[in-house]
């Protein structure tokens, strides 16, 4: 068994897991964060995407022993009380989703996405988000999502 | 995924002891090959031994005529880093295109390396800039370290540690990825060093090769052009699914074409 201490969404947690136990399964069971989905199991989906010590990782393709000591955040940790986060806002007015199973992971990868670079051209919003697939909306308002949010963020 | 134990190496001698004792241990560093690999049940190990981030196996240094890179190195870190960018720019724009920004903030250069995917970026890199391979052991050359599909010269439980690549005066890269997983279909790495031009071809073979009807003619003149009329014979190159064995060999050619455009601009 492996003793995992972390800090998710500004939270200190503590857990006893199987050593084999994925990130993605620590937020999701063990912790009750379910917003992170888990989409594929070839690590190419992107639904299952949260920042770990500030950047975006597939939390389905590490460990959670490799978070140790780690700060997470998850979808869970975005908006601010009844205010949403930006991204989050910006997927709401851009109809940036359909049935909202990649939503999350979308958000997360372009939060970070905005971090390293606030004002993307549309090529670099399609690189950005090459880790995230989405079965529904068509990518367009996605897109549109990502200009709206580093409009607002400016 | 199997049951096995984790085990956090504290140093590169604590890896290399652990791998020692447990036979049946696997090495991880980005686990973004490994944990796949798990999660479908192809492989069994006892234990996995996390060297991620062992200081021994980090850090970006030019120093001469050489650019070293420690193994942990993740591929966001190689292709934002100015070091690098300054030192061998195809090399930054080649990390850049691994795979996406999730798969770039955990895999590892050593990891790319040590697994020699024959679709992987790096290993046309390393062996088209004739680089060295820096093990807990010993040192590699290039050419004698990529040795087929998925297997290398490292031994049981040999760490790579840091690679060494020399210093090219012009070097350019070009691949045509996979749609779905980014890998390369054929990516063409050419570097015109001190000792010659250098041409390395990946995703299209069984393995990292060096492209020698190239290297001639490029040898002759490096100019835009030569490439364009050179055929690539497909008998050995790889063929799946995705694509044919003609239709690699004439994206080899097309990625050649390409990467030299770039590197006479
Ligand atoms: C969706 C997806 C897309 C991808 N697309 C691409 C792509 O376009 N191009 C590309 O090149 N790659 C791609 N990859 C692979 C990615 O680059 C991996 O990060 C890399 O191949 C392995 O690095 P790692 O650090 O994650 O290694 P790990 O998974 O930790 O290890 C891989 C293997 O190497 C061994 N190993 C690791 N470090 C060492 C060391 N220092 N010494 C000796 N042995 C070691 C391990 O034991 C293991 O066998 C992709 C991966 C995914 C999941
Ligand atoms: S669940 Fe699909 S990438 Fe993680
Ligand atoms: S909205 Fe349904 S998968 Fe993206």
């Amino acid at each position: 068994m492996a003793k995992i201490e972390l800090t998710v969404n500004g939270t200190r947690e503590a857990r006893e897991v199987e050593d084999r136990t994925l990130l993605v399964d620590l937020l999701r069971d063990h912790l009750g964060l379910t917003g992170t989905h888990i989409g594929c199991d070839t690590s190419q989906c992107g639904c299952c995407t949260v920042h770990v010590d500030g950047r975006a990782v597939k939390s389905c393709t590490m460990l959670a022993a490799q978070a140790n000591g780690a700060t997470v955040v998850t979808i869970e940790g975005m908006a601010k009380g009844d205010q949403l986060h930006p991204v989050q806002q910006a997927f709401t007015d851009c109809h940036a989703l359909q049935c909202g199973f990649c939503t999350p992971g979308m958000i997360m990868a372009t939060a970070a996405l905005l971090k390293d670079n606030p004002q993307p051209t549309d090529e670099e919003i399609y690189h950005g988000l090459e880790g995230n697939l989405c079965r529904c909306t068509g990518y367009i308002n996605i897109v549109k999502a990502v200009k709206q949010a580093a409009e607002t963020m400016k | 995924m199997f049951q096995f134990s984790y085990l956090k190496a504290k140093s590169l001698a604590d890896a290399a002891a652990l791998a020692k004792t447990n036979p049946d241990a696997k090495l991880m560093s980005g686990g973004m090959t490994l944990l796949p690999t798990l999660k479908q049940g192809l492989a069994q190990p006892s234990h996995l031994i996390d060297i991620g981030g062992l200081s021994e196996l980090s850090g970006i240094e030019v120093k001469g005529d050489t650019l070293i890179i420690g193994a942990a190195t993740r591929h966001y870190d190689v292709a934002s880093s100015a070091a690098v960018k300054k030192a061998i720019p195809a090399l930054a724009y080649l990390a850049s295109l691994i795979g996406d920004p999730q798969v770039r903030n955990r895999g590892t250069l050593g990891g790319s390396v040590a697994n020699n995917d024959p679709a992987a970026d790096y290993p046309a890199a390393v062996l088209a800039l004739n680089a060295k391979i820096i093990t807990n052991r010993r040192e590699i050359a290039a050419e004698d370290f990529f040795q087929g599909m998925f297997a290398t010269a490292l031994e049981e439980g040999e760490i790579i540690v840091k690679i060494a690549f020399p210093l090219p005066k012009h070097a350019a890269y070009e691949k045509f990825p996979h749609p779905a997983s980014g890998y390369a279909m054929a990516g063409v790495f050419i570097a015109e060093t001190t000792s010659g031009v250098r041409v390395a071809v990946t995703g299209a073979g069984p393995g990292v090769f060096r492209w020698s009807d190239a290297e001639a003619a490029l040898a002759k003149g490096l100019k835009a052009g030569v490439l364009d009329k050179l055929k690539v014979a497909a008998d050995d190159l790889n063929e799946d699914f995705h694509a044919t064995r003609e239709y690699r060999a004439n994206l080899v050619q097309v990625m050649g074409k390409r990467a030299l455009q770039k590197l006479v601009a």
